[in-house]
């Protein structure tokens, strides 16, 4: 039986044009894969089998009646646990939300329809770290390296595309969590502008940070799942019209005469020297491609990282304040008081990474603080989205490291959050400026283990920053999925 | 002598819109529906629900900000009140904390010293929450109905001095409202309700003293005996030199005192911030022109209209005014009546007397109430006989022309026919006579009196004074 889950999702989307073979077959083959390997990576939290060749039969008999059918259809993907599905349960990798079985989907499960789910993706609780270790189920291991996590939140995800377990996945990144994952394990991940992609139906961690976007194993694909997804919700308040999404029409027309920025002063002490020579070879190989790489300091951009964990804890703090044992979720067994089964509850149903940030969050907007914490935060938040239009008078694109190291060991950073914070340091300003953001598999360290370049563009230029990822990517092996061979 | 306080009032008003749907989401409004029929993710605070604003919430926030003679803002935003409570499924409430919509305005109201204006601080939007039922066997139920219904809070400055102040200040900003028809302002079913914060001072200092709040007052009745209640607690507090403390209270009806329900170090920190979720709103000139476009006549346009037209007073305009049902009876009685200054002080005096203090429905046709106030006005009864009327007519809507002629009630004016009474009663009085003789001018209403009393109440009172006058 021929293996579908080595096909890119272009190819299952030409394949199904053109009869060659069906959803139903692409979707067994996956559930094979997701069988046979997943209890060595843990992608998964649920596997929606039936459900999944409900949906493929769906998209098969429609591919005979219908005309024009979604540009998804029978694609078979997963989905992060932190986006809600009617009537499968939606965890956010946590034990408050264990059995929570949502009553409406995400927008983007509307607009992917026609897709076929095969379940959904494991995560760092309530999308709150950088590993997926603090998911209250289990581990999910990276497949380059079953000893290395597969980085988060979103890892899940990310394991899942690179290990052939999903044709593509969904993710949502509020900091880095789909960039830093999608690197870890050698795969693409964009985070589209905010606003770009309806947020209803996304647990929200942050809401002024978050975003969903695309994990897929090439450019071609990102591209391509990311059109379906972009578009205004009336639904979302922050959601705009981003106008034309054509990502993978222009994709071809190379990087001749674009200028990149390099800030030469984020590639100092602090990265790693593999993942500096890769950061550096990408732009030598990007000036041999015909851009004109433009070496630029952004001092604001130390900045960013306690500017983030003030916004996204404070915002936290609210967004999670909802999860009090009343409605839905965890409830403590006992309980005398109606402050009793708040506390109860919530000390039972958070883990620690989240608490710590709900305690972080709460302490940046007390009274007294306010002004010293939060409301600073969003004065840098000014002074970064400034400093990156300075950069954007002349250089479309600016390059950067995805994450300072390549992929840590199992347990490496549990017992230092600190530590584990650092490693944002290069994917939170874009979530902080609101701009789309990808991570491209660029090279491998003396381990093999990936590595990922940024990619950094105006707000609502994701097509710029597509045109010159597939440039990259089509110049020649890198050591992430293709360089592999998988 | 004993120090002698003021107080210093100044009011929160909470009033549900009457918008079709809820602030955030599309599920209707409607009051008294079964529990939980009309709700949906965004209003119980589902995981990644997010809110929409409804414009039509600003719209009609920004005519009572119009009507109310607001500063309206070009630029304001919703905030995050954060705080666990089992009706308010986000655990926050979707407010207006630093920017509100609408800024300095003031209404008129009619106090003993004539009239006078109260500032509103601020209006601002909100989402309303849920209700909480106690159900002895079951516990405490939540019923999401009304989480997500629209709210605006209109704050008053501490210009109110008297609990009657604080009436008259509710009563013309219900019908400022009720005129504007943004909401129906029904304190029985909560969709108006009112907070009170209130100080005590010496009387002719500037000094603020420390204030109490009694929260979620849902009658005319009880904000006017809460006000009373917590004045002389205060007074009495200070009086023995104890301390006021900042605190929330509540007023119990049984007794009609308030008691302490949480003290400020007690209080909750809202952690406000701005909402993520939600844009800031914009209004433009344009839309305020088109919003002031539908804005009805006021009451203070129609009651400078009834003072006008009908040579009304002040007091009796505004009572008129307060209430549109009334308004609009006066106003149909009037074009059929002679004498609608005599019309307008029959239905606010004697009217207002036989209404239920809260629900205005007089029962009787606007042309019968006409026709008595023309017999009043052409001297065919005398007053004591149209306040007969008019509670006979309470009852038994009819012509009270009929009415008085059945009762044979018609008063009596021709001085020939009152002359023999007259004369009979001074002979018969010659004590009550000779005191106003002597200079005691009060024995000729006596005299009156008696007179009156000899006709059967018929006599006119003046004639017959008149003639009595003449003959002593």
């Amino acid at each position: 039986m021929t293996d579908f889950t080595a096909l890119s999702v272009r190819q299952l989307v030409r394949g199904y044009a053109a009869g060659d073979f069906t959803a139903r077959q692409v979707t067994e083959s996956y559930l094979d894969a997701i069988r046979e390997k997943d209890t060595a990576f843990g992608a998964y939290l649920t596997v929606t089998g039936e459900l999944a060749l409900a949906q493929a039969d769906a998209a098969d008999s429609a591919r005979g009646r219908e005309a024009a059918l979604p540009p998804l259809a029978g694609v078979p993907m997963g989905v992060k646990d932190n986006i809600c599905t009617q009537g499968v349960r939606t965890t956010c990798a946590s034990r408050m939300l264990e059995d929570f079985i949502p009553p409406y989907s995400a927008t983007v499960l509307n607009r992917l329809k026609g897709a076929v789910m095969l379940g959904k993706l494991n995560m760092d609780e309530f999308a709150m770290g950088s590993t997926t270790e603090s998911s209250y189920f289990h581990p999910t291991r990276n497949p380059v390296d079953t000893g290395r996590v597969p980085g988060g939140s979103s890892g899940g995800s990310a394991a899942a595309v690179a290990a052939g377990e999903a044709a593509f996945a969904l993710g949502s990144d509020t900091g880095g969590s789909i960039r830093q994952p999608a690197a870890f394990c050698g795969v693409v991940g964009m985070k589209p502008t905010y606003g770009s992609v309806s947020r209803y139906g996304l647990i929200a961690f942050a809401s002024s940070l978050d975003q969903i976007g695309p994990i897929t194993r090439d450019v071609f694909d990102n591209a391509l799942v990311l059109e379906s997804l972009v578009g205004p919700d009336p639904r979302d308040a922050t959601s705009v019209d981003c106008g034309s999404v054509h990502f993978t029409q222009r994709l071809d027309e190379g990087v001749r005469g674009m200028a990149m920025a390099l800030p030469v002063d984020l590639l100092g002490d602090g990265v790693d020297e593999p993942v500096r020579r890769a950061i550096l070879d990408a732009a030598q190989r990007y000036a041999q491609l015909g851009a004109e790489i433009v070496e630029v300091s952004m001092p604001t951009l130390r900045h960013a990282l306690p500017a983030y964990y003030v916004i996204s804890s404070a915002e936290a703090s609210s967004n999670l304040a909802r999860f009090d044992g009343v409605r839905y979720g965890h409830r403590a067994a006992d309980y005398r008081s109606m402050e009793e089964l708040y506390r109860a509850s919530r000390s039972e149903g958070f883990g620690d990474e989240v608490k710590r940030r709900i305690l972080l969050g709460t302490f940046a907007l007390s009274a007294g603080y306010y002004d010293a914490y939060y409301k600073k935060a969003l004065q840098v938040r000014t002074l970064i989205i400034q400093e990156f239009n300075r950069i954007f008078e002349r250089c479309p694109v600016i390059l950067s490291p995805v994450a300072p190291t390549t992929a840590y060991r199992l347990g490496e950073k549990l017992d230092d959050p600190l530590q584990m914070y650092m490693g944002d340091v290069f994917t939170v300003p874009a979530n902080i400026a609101g701009l789309p953001a990808m991570s491209l598999p660029c090279g491998q360290d003396g381990d093999g283990l990936p590595i990922g370049l940024g990619l950094l563009g105006k707000p609502f230029d994701e097509a710029t920053l597509y045109r010159a990822a597939y440039a990259l990517e089509q110049s020649g092996p890198y050591g992430g999925l293709a360089g592999k061979g998988a | 002598m004993a120090q002698s306080y003021e107080m210093v009032v100044g009011l929160e008003v909470h009033i549900e819109l009457k918008t079709q749907t809820k602030i955030f989401c599309g599920c209707p409004t409607t009051f008294g529906a079964e529990p939980n029929t009309q709700c949906c993710p965004v209003c119980t605070g589902m995981p990644g629900a997010l809110p929409v604003l409804n414009r039509q919430v600003v719209d009609y926030a920004v005519k009572a900000g119009l009507a109310t003679h607001c500063a309206i803002a070009p630029y304001s935003k919703q905030d995050r009140k954060n705080y666990f409570y089992p009706d308010l499924p986000k655990a926050y409430q979707i407010s207006q904390y630093d920017l509100p919509l609408c800024l300095n305005g003031y209404l008129d109201i009619e106090s003993p010293g004539g009239v006078k204006r109260v500032g509103i601080t601020r209006i601002h939007i909100e989402e309303d929450a849920g209700k909480l039922i106690h159900d002895p066997q079951l516990g405490t139920l939540i019923d999401c109905n009304r989480c997500g219904v629209p709210l605006i809070e209109i704050v008053s400055a501490p210009d109110i001095r008297s609990a009657q102040e604080a009436v008259s200040y509710l009563k013309k900003l219900r019908a400022i409202i009720l005129y504007t028809g943004i909401s129906d302002c029904r304190m029985n079913e909560g969709s108006m309700r009112c907070d009170v914060n209130l100080s005590v001072r010496p009387a002719g200092t500037d000094m603020l003293g420390t204030r109490t709040e009694i929260k979620n007052l849902n009658s005319f009745q009880f904000v006017q005996k809460a006000i009373e209640s917590e004045y002389q607690r205060q007074v009495e507090a200070l009086t023995q030199g104890e301390a006021i403390v900042q605190q929330t209270r509540r007023f119990d009806p049984a007794s009609g005192t308030t008691f302490s329900m949480r003290a400020k170090e007690d209080a909750n920190d809202y952690r406000y911030f701005p909402d993520p979720d939600l844009p800031p709103i914009l209004t433009s000139q344009e839309q305020i022109d088109r919003l002031q476009a539908q804005i009805p006549m006021l009451p203070d346009q129609r009651k400078a209209l009834y003072m006008e037209q009908y040579g009304l007073s002040s007091l009796a305009s505004e009572t008129l005014v307060t209430d549109a049902q009334t308004a609009d009876y006066f106003e149909k009685a009037a074009a059929l009546c002679r004498y609608p200054r005599l019309l307008g002080n029959l239905i606010t005096t004697e009217a207002y007397r036989l209404m239920d203090a809260e629900e205005a429905d007089i029962p009787i046709q606007p042309l019968h109430m006409a026709a008595l106030a023309d017999l009043l006005g052409e001297e065919s009864i005398s007053f004591s006989t149209a306040k007969r009327a008019l509670t006979e007519l309470w009852q038994t809507d009819q012509d009270p022309r009929t009415w008085v002629q059945d009762h044979d009630l018609m008063q009596i004016n021709d001085p020939a026919q009152l002359i023999p009474t007259v004369e009979a009663v001074l002979a018969q009085e010659a004590r009550l006579a000779e005191r106003y003789r002597s200079g005691k001018a009060n024995a000729l209403q006596a005299l009156t009196g008696k007179a009156l009393a000899a006709t059967g109440g018929k006599g006119n009172p003046a004639v017959l004074q008149r003639l009595l006058k003449e003959r002593l």
